[in-house]
């Protein structure tokens, strides 16, 4: 009998507190492992670790965050082949595909660790107001985003939505793919080795539609993407989050083509504009 | 009025300049039409309680009207030539210009704040905004939404009543310079400025319906934002609103942006320089008798100063003049509506009720109107309503810190999250505090400065997207 493999919460790696656990097959059929089906308590637990992370995140350099970004994509390159079996059985795709995904997982992780410190200098910059005033914007992290991992990529898809919201200074708790969650928990192997402080990924596994609605209504959770939810489960989160008006990516119609080009638009969900006003004058 | 030497002999402006008619249909397709849902509502002159004009109210029906005009008019719209649409926008700019005086009066007389306030302020801004945005209609490529950016659509609008013109320019500008169609709701108590910029529209020949401006309640508002055929929502008003709207939009795909309230903290170190910092002060909280959603309304002031400062402060608004706002001396005028008074009063003496020590200025008010003098708390501590709650009057609460990580714990205590304020002479010390509040705005040695090239905008339950600015741009277009 294979292993049950365990929750991520603030850079150890817990049992549900539930001690509740659920068993994940190959796409084949095949029995791959038991994993972790985390509670209500413990997405509590995560948000509390991720709130603790998320202030010394923001506040390392740019440049250290693209360190420590890029400093995961080579680990992740390190163990390019278990991610391949993983990947390659979780989605029921040949390995050829499953190499595939997980090399693009590794360059999406490069794309994203080169944008922490760009990032500002393409959406902020000086404001020529007209006064004597110096004025300029800044893009910030939000705070702390729920991120509803997409249920059907499980490497890919996972790194596509986590990698952005970290890169400018989030923390996140990270709802895995529910029926194909192994590849989020050799992910979360990985940031626990590289040198992401704990707390800034937390990734539970578990129910989705159990889950996500306490990330939704969670007060000191400030925005939420929707990627994993499907439609009807993301409207009935949109309207939980209006509660403290948090910041949503809405679930779109299916599952976004995770391996087309990204944008930038996934970074500018999660960052606030701060725009700073000084008098000019001697 | 506390030194003789202050008395000043009136000097009001003409109201002459607004002729106002007696009655407003609604701005549908480029006309003024009566409702097809037969309401109408008065609205009343807040410094005299005089009723100024009777004002269609929108039903579902016209409301429906109003989208089916922006729907027709969204095509042709989109499809004009950047430079073309920037023609528009620009001569509505020029003409708010031709017709600053007559704006700047009538929104005195519909808001009740003072004529220095709409005449340096409220109408030269709104203006700007249109002639900022004109620039933008030709250059979107450069906006940074990608090489094509496109329009979403019909949007639908609902703004506020505390700078009704100008909240009408931040809304409007944009979204017309993106290539939207708007439907238009100004606020209840101040539909009429909106209405004297329909005029301009007609007057700056701008298509039928790519404008449209449905006035009434908050059931108009909730219709047009429910409406399927709108496709993005921006809202600026109370947090309570924001959030019923947000929960009204989930699940149906459309985008929105909401401006909500604040509670900003101004916060003054003991190096500060202090007759700029209360001048700072007062400039953050009674401008505009403090119905401002970035009020500075929780001074934080750090303890060796505490006392000289709100000596000086109180010195100073002895000198402020409350009164009739057509005067061109006035600073404080009317408070908008008696829904507004009492809420101010309710939370005024909620500060009493818990224990805080309540100071007004000497100042006498009109026997007419709705008013409330310029009012300090000190003694507050972080629980106390007045401390919590946005009050959106001339309320100011006093608190005090040690040091600057306390300063930035109590600023940051909050919910809300649109502006804050710093003040000391220590650049240092200034970018420090600025990188640790969270707010969407801190003016360093300044406060309450506006622009059109300067995004603005909350964090937290203050709302989110930015108005103003490229940023601005954001949220009317699709990437």
């Amino acid at each position: 009998m294979a292993k049950t493999a365990k929750l991520y919460i603030a850079g150890a790696f817990p049992r549900s507190e539930s001690g509740r656990s659920y068993v994940v097959n190959a796409a084949n059929g095949r029995l791959l492992a038991n994993v972790a089906a985390a509670s209500r308590k413990d997405v509590r637990e995560a948000v509390v670790a991720a709130r603790a992370a998320q202030a010394r995140w923001a506040a390392a350099t740019a440049y250290n965050r693209g360190q420590v970004l890029y400093r995961i994509a080579e680990m992740l390159e390190d163990r390019a082949p278990t991610f391949t079996a993983a990947v390659a059985d979780a989605e029921g795709c040949d390995d050829a595909d499953a190499r595939a995904r997980v090399g693009a997982t590794i360059d999406r992780l490069v794309w994203y660790a080169g944008w922490a410190d760009k990032i500002a200098q393409i959406v902020g910059g000086a404001n020529p107001v007209a006064g004597p005033f110096f004025n300029f914007s800044l893009p910030e992290p939000t705070g702390v985003v729920g991120v509803l991992a997409p249920q059907n990529s499980s490497l890919l898809g996972l790194v596509s939505v986590v990698a952005p919201v970290i890169t400018t200074g989030n923390a996140a708790v990270v709802v895995a793919s529910e029926a194909r969650p192994l590849p989020a928990v050799a992910f979360a192997e990985v940031l626990a080795t590289a040198d992401l402080p704990g707390g800034v990924v937390n990734i539970l596994t578990g129910r989705t539609a159990e889950l996500a609605p306490v990330l939704a209504a969670h007060r000191d959770v400030e925005a939420l993407d929707c990627a994993g939810a499907g439609p009807e489960l993301s409207a009935t989160l949109e309207e939980a989050a209006a509660d403290n008006v948090k910041r949503v990516l809405a679930a779109p119609g299916e599952e976004e083509e995770w391996s087309a080009s990204p944008s930038v638009q996934r970074m500018l969900a999660f960052v606030e504009t701060k725009t700073v006003w000084h008098p000019l004058g001697i | 009025m506390a030194h003789p030497r202050f008395a000043y002999a009136p000097a009001p402006e003409s109201r002459a300049v607004v002729r106002l008619r007696p009655s407003y249909g609604l701005f549908i397709g480029g006309e003024f039409v009566d409702p097809l849902d037969g309401g109408g509502f008065k609205t009343l002159s807040p410094a005299t309680e005089e009723v100024l004009a009777e004002v269609a109210a929108a039903g579902p029906r016209d409301v429906d009207r109003a989208v089916r005009a922006a729907e027709e008019a969204a095509g042709p719209w989109a499809a004009l030539a950047g430079s073309e649409r920037a023609k528009y926008v620009f001569r509505i700019a020029r003409l708010i210009q031709e017709r600053a005086r007559e704006l700047a009066v009538l929104e005195v007389l519909d808001n009740g704040k003072p004529i220095r306030e709409t005449r340096d302020v409220d109408i030269p801004l709104a203006a700007a905004h249109f002639f900022y945005y004109a620039g933008w209609a030709d250059k979107l490529e450069y906006a940074g939404l990608g090489p094509a950016p496109r329009p979403i659509g019909v949007v639908g609008q609902v703004i506020p009543w505390n700078f009704p013109l100008l909240m009408a320019a931040w809304k409007l500008a944009p979204a017309l310079a993106a290539g939207n169609t708007c439907v238009l709701k100004p606020a209840e108590t101040t539909p009429l400025s909106a209405l004297l910029l329909a005029e301009i529209l007609q007057q700056a020949e701008l298509p039928p319906g790519v404008v449209n401006i449905v006035t009434g309640a908050g059931d108009t508002g909730a219709a047009l934002v429910a409406h399927p055929g709108v496709r993005k929502v921006a809202f600026t008003g109370s947090t309570a609103v924001g959030k019923e709207i947000q929960r009204r939009l989930a699940g149906t795909g459309k985008r929105l942006t909401l401006e909500l309230g604040g509670k900003a903290a101004n916060i003054v170190f003991e190096d500060a320089p202090l007759s700029q910092a209360v001048e700072g002060i007062v400039n953050g909280i009674f401008f505009n008798q403090g119905e401002v959603c970035c009020a500075g309304s929780r001074l934080l002031v750090q303890e060796p100063i505490a006392d000289a400062l709100v000596d000086a402060l109180k010195r100073r608004l002895g000198t402020l003049r409350l009164g009739d706002p057509l005067d061109k001396n006035t600073d404080i005028g009317a408070i908008n509506s008696p829904a507004q008074l009492e809420k101010i009063r309710d939370l005024a003496a909620s500060g009493e009720q818990e224990g805080a020590q309540r100071w007004e200025a000497p100042c006498a008010l009109p026997a007419q109107g709705w008013w409330f003098p310029p009012t300090v708390f000190t003694g507050v501590s972080p629980v106390q309503r007045i401390a919590r709650e946005e009050i959106f009057g001339p309320v100011l609460s006093v608190l005090t810190f040690r040091t600057p990580e306390e300063a930035v714990q109590k600023a940051n205590n909050t919910t809300y999250g649109l502006s804050a304020g710093v003040w000391t002479e220590k650049g240092s010390r200034i970018l420090w505090m600025a990188n640790r509040l969270r707010a969407g705005v801190v003016w360093a040695n300044t406060f309450n400065r506006f622009d059109p090239t300067s995004p603005f905008g909350g964090y937290r339950e203050s709302g989110f997207g930015r108005e103003g600015g490229r940023h601005g741009l954001e949220a009317y277009l699709e990437p």
